[in-house]
């Protein structure tokens, strides 16, 4: 796998009216591969939607380097309209509110929306169109009005919008945190298709546990800064790490760290509910199988 | 709420709703034009037939059509008395007091009536009732292209109109759910004079700016995401074409305005002064 986009220690700061500078991003270095799926955790305040930010450049960095597909494209001097362009058209955002994202009051026309911005030729747009609202399932809704439409559909229907624009990589800023459930998990599973049959590049930005196990590297931010950075089940082994940030883990995973003091063991790596109840039978038996021999 | 539309757009497949929004938009002007030019019997006899030959064709109820009068009954019916009281002419027809009513005062006034609701069935039938509001903006837009040469925002205006409409559902659904939660709280929307009513919905109006304001700063981030930038560069998946319907359709128009004109010279059966 080649890099996508990579940061060389940069920083951005916000200032406020009265004039004060407070840092969201300190000095960050991280290099994104092509095709993984990424996701971003963090509290509050952590950094992690502006560092999304950045990555579109919705913001300028105060400081450092960007690089997207292997071009320089952040200096501190900020960049050209062009750069801009060409950044945003290789990087699609889904927001969080899916109100505040469609543009128009046809659905097709909405997805038509940004290849529209980009210049593609109408018959190109409208193969685009219908392809993006299949990948997405709500070709049947092709001509509705969005406001009728749930949470979770108008999501899909701004992911449509987005894959339309045949971006390299798509940036979710907490897109699942409005929706109900099955909205949740209608777009999570939209995400995962995308970035298994498609290859894009997937960057979820999330507060929720069981969607950053989904992807195959997790960073946590903290204060600004990379606080960890690997693999879900190299992560979410850190259970104490990641409560002094106010950060939860799986629950699964908290499971099993509770059951340590109990003589149980706590690998790693297992998120879903099937497999941690085998792993917790096999245990149970184990034990006893101890208990009965000292006895 | 949720379910408003706006000018009740009726859905078909009919010619008048198949017509390009720039064409019916032509027709609308020619149309208006006609109606103005009819000032005889003879003249608005023939725009009724017209007008009812439009609806016929386009499949629209006429139940739905007189409904959409209903706006329009004041003014029909201020018109009628002030054309019936003050016009004077030679044949008295009744003598009330001060009050003289003419023969020429109620043939005016029936002709004006017919005229206004004429003008108002026949524009509602070609824009509000058979074209999408998104068609019409879209149409707007591309007649007034040539505009964009003296540097008027007529795309920005057009976009403008675009996210109104998109908008207007959100925006009534947020409107709802403040006043519930105002009337959770103890708010008192119905009773009370009309000051204290008109008071009461400041705590709506303060909440509901606040979050238009903010939606529109994540919409533009948004428009910006995907690569807006204006009129710079940007093509449209429906393009525009005019057909032979739209063709025969203006010159349908353009040919009855002349009608109308030589109608009016020629045929001028009770002529308006």
């Amino acid at each position: 796998m080649s890099e996508f986009i990579r940061t060389e220690n940069i920083s951005f700061a916000y200032e406020d009216t009265s004039g004060g500078i407070h840092p969201a991003i300190k000095n960050v270095s991280i290099s994104i591969e092509r095709g993984s799926f990424v996701a971003v955790l963090g509290h509050n305040g952590s950094g992690k939607s502006t560092l999304a930010k950045l990555f579109n450049m919705i913001l300028t960095p105060t400081d450092g380097k960007l690089y997207v597909d292997g071009e320089l494209v952040s200096t501190p001097e900020g960049a050209d309209d062009d750069t801009i362009f060409g950044v945003r058209r290789k990087i699609g955002m889904v927001h969080q509110n899916p109100d505040n994202q469609i543009v128009s009051s046809v659905v097709e026309e909405d997805v038509a929306f940004g290849p529209e911005n980009l210049g593609v030729e109408p018959s190109e747009i409208r193969a685009r169109v219908d392809d993006a609202l299949k990948t997405v399932g709500m070709s049947e809704y092709a001509q509705h009005s969005p406001s009728r439409l749930s949470g979770g559909q108008k999501q899909r229907v701004a992911i449509a919008g987005i894959i339309a624009m045949r971006p390299d990589c798509i940036i979710f800023d907490e897109s699942t945190a409005m929706l109900d459930p099955s909205g949740r998990h209608d777009v999570m599973e939209t995400v995962k298709k995308l970035n298994r049959e498609s290859e894009i590049t997937i960057i979820h930005i999330t507060h929720d546990m069981s969607e950053a196990v989904m992807a195959d590297r997790v960073i946590v931010l903290n204060e600004g800064e990379v606080f960890l950075d690997g693999t879900p089940s190299e992560v979410f082994s850190e259970v104490e790490l990641l409560r002094s940030v106010r950060l939860d883990v799986p629950q699964t995973t908290s499971l099993l760290h509770s059951l340590l003091p109990y003589g149980f063991t706590s690998p790693a790596g297992l998120f879903d509910a099937e497999s941690c109840a085998g792993h917790l039978a096999n245990e149970i038996n184990r034990i006893k199988g101890l208990r009965e021999g000292t006895a | 709420m949720k379910d408003i539309t706006l000018g009740q757009y009726f859905p078909g497949d009919s010619v008048i709703h198949k017509l390009d929004p720039r064409a019916k938009l032509l027709c609308v002007v020619l149309y208006i034009v006609m109606i103005f030019v009819a000032s005889s019997v003879s003249g608005v006899l023939l725009a009724l037939g017209v007008t009812l030959f439009l609806i016929i064709i386009s499949g629209i109820p006429l139940k739905i059509i007189l409904r959409g009068m209903k706006p329009i009954l004041f003014i029909v019916i201020f018109t009628t008395l002030l054309n019936l009281f003050l016009t004077s002419g030679e044949t008295l027809l009744l003598e009330l007091g001060f009050i003289h009513i003419y023969l020429e005062g109620v043939c005016s006034s029936v002709l004006i009536v017919v005229r206004i609701m004429l003008l108002v069935a026949g524009s509602g039938l070609f824009m509000t009732y058979t074209t999408t509001p998104i068609a019409l903006s879209d149409g707007l837009e591309s007649l007034l292209a040539p505009l964009k040469k003296i540097k008027l925002p007529v795309h920005e205006f057009s976009m403008m109109l675009t996210i109104a409409l998109r908008f207007i559902p959100t925006i009534m659904e947020e409107t709802e759910k403040i006043m519930n939660a105002q009337k959770a709280r103890g708010a008192d929307f119905s009773t009370g004079s009309l000051v204290s009513r008109a008071k009461a919905l400041i705590p709506v109006l303060i909440p509901l700016f606040v979050s238009a304001f903010r939606r529109a700063d994540e919409l533009a981030v948004a428009m910006e995401c995907r690569c807006y930038r204006g009129d710079n560069g940007r093509t449209r998946m429906k393009v525009l074409k005019y057909g032979t319907s739209d063709i025969i359709f203006l010159i349908g128009g353009v040919l009855l305005v002349v009608g109308m004109i030589l109608l009016n010279t020629f045929l001028p059966i009770y002529s308006l002064r």
